[in-house]
């Protein structure tokens, strides 16, 4: 074993971090709030909203997200122009954005889903009684049904965060350097791929480990007493 | 389960086999598959361009039976050395740092590299166009800082875990923001995009790239570097250990530079004569 | 829209043919890793509901290491470290020279053990749920330990694991397009080809999402099919 090469590895490595935190937390972020809309919205039982919504949810869930940065970031760069005229182009032309949306829009939809499934084990009868004692749809929603859902769906939901945390080695295929594509570039370097590989894992599995155990913190600070797991 | 043990079984047979090379008399040969004109895939899946005609060629002169299969680029070397293939094909300088952990034949051709930008842009006044041997230390150095001036600021894209990268970064480094890319097509869709200012590569494949559609309005800039950095040309790669194997390669290539083999097939794909010493 | 239509056509340069040939690698390489995952998947759910305790640390870490790390990294390593690992295996084993995985067999691997985490997980809490006194059930009737197996934990077993495996399978369909990187030509490397030398990247990336939609689509409607005849409820 050869620790100095590990030695200089590892920090070149951790420069890719902040580029690969930046990445999952905004995506995770864009794309909670994306699919908690989504997820309320499937509520109405409208065709024309839940139609185009149940859509874009297989169309995302049904396809590989290397596939979906690719068409963004790729297949969109042909329309530039007409891009240009709906003034999106200067969105569209960052490397950094274009990951961001493909990224956002897929957690969203695997999110929306999640979501879903948890307001709906909410038992129907704190719903009946919330309304009896005279709350309104709205404060139903987010009194009663909303703070059990978000808590009950927290462990699916780690799930995902997790999964966006292993995409976002993704997008080092559209140029930017987070620690996988910082990863390509040590090995263009030193030709040794199995340790550079070895590094980037353990940096990989450290964020997530530390993100289940921060997930897991909140849930028996959110849960109450009776319901608390034994730690 | 027995089905389902025999389909394993099945399977793991198949799938362990003994290294090509070591075994026969047959080598594989590995290219990129997406460097036009040198080496790309047709749409019926087919390898084709210089590299690949040229490996065959090759391959017949060294009496050899050859599979040639296409890579990634970027895990290419290290590849090699775990030994997923014999030799690399694939438009490869023979570098200093590369011999380093590999061995290379002799140059079986000599390539320069440019920038190529919009025909309006400030770089593509600049009207060197002549070739630059950066062992030529003061000829060189006047010909970059001529084009310091012109590529401040801009964004330029180049091929990851190429020499080609290694040379924006050690000369300009300081003055432009590279970008890089997992192959040239993707490269060259950027550029046509305008999300990159220019593109540097080996000049025979930035004039492929210009021959599509929608490259009208770029052109080839700026003089055509070589030597240095840029090592003694590309030549076909072999594990360090490998020497019988290079020799072999060695001499099947300097036949192919004497019969003219090597000029007409470079001008067959790329239109100039890349032969080294032309 | 001529364009498209010849450009994924059959016909002369059209790259229809290509793209169909490629889908059904995808086919092949999602559906052997998944019945060789299932395998490794049942063999790890074993361990980790066994009384060892080293194979059931074995268990939990095997879990842990192949959900944390990105599956990208798993199939670059099996790639590199894969055959070095076998080389050195049969050099212990008194055979002399290099012994490698092809990229097929490899992605088919990396796959399997990336699904086998998951679905290990899956089968474990399956366990988990099923119903104690069915065991004791089967104690108490004399039945041996392997028709226990066989004919009562199994097909309870497959019935309550039916939805997560059909959430490994379609994660397995995507992951596939995964191995485009260590050089199989399956669909979402065939579009990059194609996309590449065409420079139409929209129009394959956009064909290639409709196929794997496809499958994706029409699998989920099996399974679905198979939850329903399966559940007795």
């Amino acid at each position: 074993m050869d620790f100095s090469f590990y030695l200089i590895i590892i920090p070149k490595l951790l420069s890719g971090l902040p580029m690969t935190l930046q990445l999952t937390a905004i995506s995770v972020s864009l794309g909670f709030i994306l699919a908690l809309t989504l997820a309320l919205l499937l509520q109405t039982k409208q065709r024309l909203v839940t139609l185009p919504i149940r859509t874009f949810v297989a169309i995302f869930r049904g396809t590989p997200l290397l596939l979906q940065i690719f068409l963004i970031y790729y297949g969109l760069g042909q329309f530039r122009k007409d891009l240009q005229f709906v003034g999106l182009w200067g969105f569209f032309r960052e490397p950094y954005w274009c990951a961001i949306l493909a990224l956002s829009l897929n957690t969203a939809a695997y999110g929306s889903e999640i979501l879903r499934g948890a307001i709906k084990s909410v038992p129907k009868g704190l719903v009946e009684a919330a309304r009896a004692s005279g709350l309104s749809y709205y404060l139903t929603m987010r009194l009663v049904v909303l703070p059990i859902a978000l808590r009950q769906a927290i462990p699916s939901y780690g799930n995902e965060i997790i999964l966006m945390v292993k995409g976002t080695s993704l997008a080092s295929v559209v140029t930017l350097m987070e620690v996988t594509g910082i990863a390509h570039g040590l090995i263009s370097e030193t030709y040794r791929a199995i340790e550079v590989f070895v590094c980037a894992g353990a940096i990989y599995l450290t964020i997530n480990f530390l993100i289940i155990r921060g997930l897991a913190a909140l849930e028996h600070r959110l849960s109450p007493p009776y319901l608390r797991k034994r730690t | 389960m027995k089905k389902t043990f025999n389909l394993i079984a099945t399977l793991l047979a198949l799938s362990v086999y003994q290294g090509a090379h070591a075994a026969s008399n047959s080598i594989t040969i590995a290219t990129e598959g997406a460097y036009p004109p040198w080496n790309f895939t047709t749409s019926d899946g087919q390898l084709a361009g210089f590299e690949v005609d040229l490996a065959k060629v090759l391959c017949k002169k060294m009496a050899m039976d050859c599979t040639i299969i296409a890579q990634d680029w970027s895990g290419m070397i290290p590849a090699l050395k775990a030994g997923k293939f014999d030799v690399i094909m694939a438009g490869m300088f023979i570098t200093d740092k590369r011999l380093e952990v590999m061995s290379f034949s002799q140059p079986y051709a000599i390539d320069p590299s440019s920038f190529a930008v919009e025909k309006d842009s400030e770089l593509a006044k600049s009207t060197d166009s002549e070739k630059v041997s950066l062992n030529d230390t003061e000829k060189a150095q006047a010909a970059i800082e001529k084009l310091r001036p012109l590529l401040k600021g801009k964004t330029v894209g180049v091929q990851a875990s190429t020499t080609l990268y290694e040379f924006l970064k050690k000369y300009f480094g300081d003055d432009i923001k590279i970008r890089t890319y997992k192959t040239t097509e993707q490269r060259d869709l950027d550029l046509e995009a305008g999300r990159v200012d220019a593109i540097y590569g080996q000049r025979t494949v930035l004039a492929a790239t210009l021959k599509n559609d929608g490259f009208q309005d770029f052109m080839i800039a700026g003089p055509g570097f070589y030597g240095g950095i840029f090592g003694r040309g590309v030549g076909a790669g072999v594990r360090k250990d490998d020497d019988k194997l290079r020799e072999k390669l060695n001499s099947a290539i300097q036949s192919a530079i004497a019969d003219g083999t090597i000029k007409q097939l470079s001008e067959k794909w790329m239109g100039v004569d890349i032969t080294p010493g032309s | 829209m001529i364009d498209v239509l010849h450009l994924l056509g059959f016909g002369d340069g059209g790259w229809g043919k290509s793209l169909l040939a490629a889908t059904l690698v995808t086919l092949l390489l999602s559906f052997s890793s998944f019945s060789v995952g299932i395998l490794f998947g049942g063999v790890i759910a074993t361990f980790r509901v066994g009384k060892y305790r080293i194979l059931n640390l074995f268990g939990r870490s095997y879990c842990t290491l192949f959900r944390g790390i990105p599956d990208l990294l798993t199939i670059y390593l099996l790639y590199y470290g894969g055959s070095m690992l076998l080389t050195s295996t049969g050099k212990l084993l008194g055979w002399d020279g290099f012994i490698g995985l092809p990229t097929f067999a490899t992605g088919m691997l990396a796959l399997a053990i990336i699904s086998g985490a998951y679905l290990a997980e899956i089968f474990r809490g399956a366990y988990l749920a099923l119903d104690k006194g069915q065991l004791e059930a089967a104690q108490a009737l004399g039945l041996p330990k392997w028709p226990t197996l066989r004919f009562v934990i199994m097909p309870q077993i497959m019935r309550l694991a039916l939805p997560g495996v059909s959430n490994v399978w379609q994660l397995i369909l995507k992951d596939s397009a995964l191995i485009s990187v260590i050089g199989l030509v399956e669909l979402m490397r065939q579009a990059q080809i194609g996309a590449g030398s065409t420079r139409e990247p929209f129009i394959f990336y956009t064909a290639a999402a409709c196929l794997y939609l496809v499958i994706t689509v029409l699998t989920g409607f099996f399974f679905k099919y198979v939850e329903n005849r399966t559940s007795s409820y």
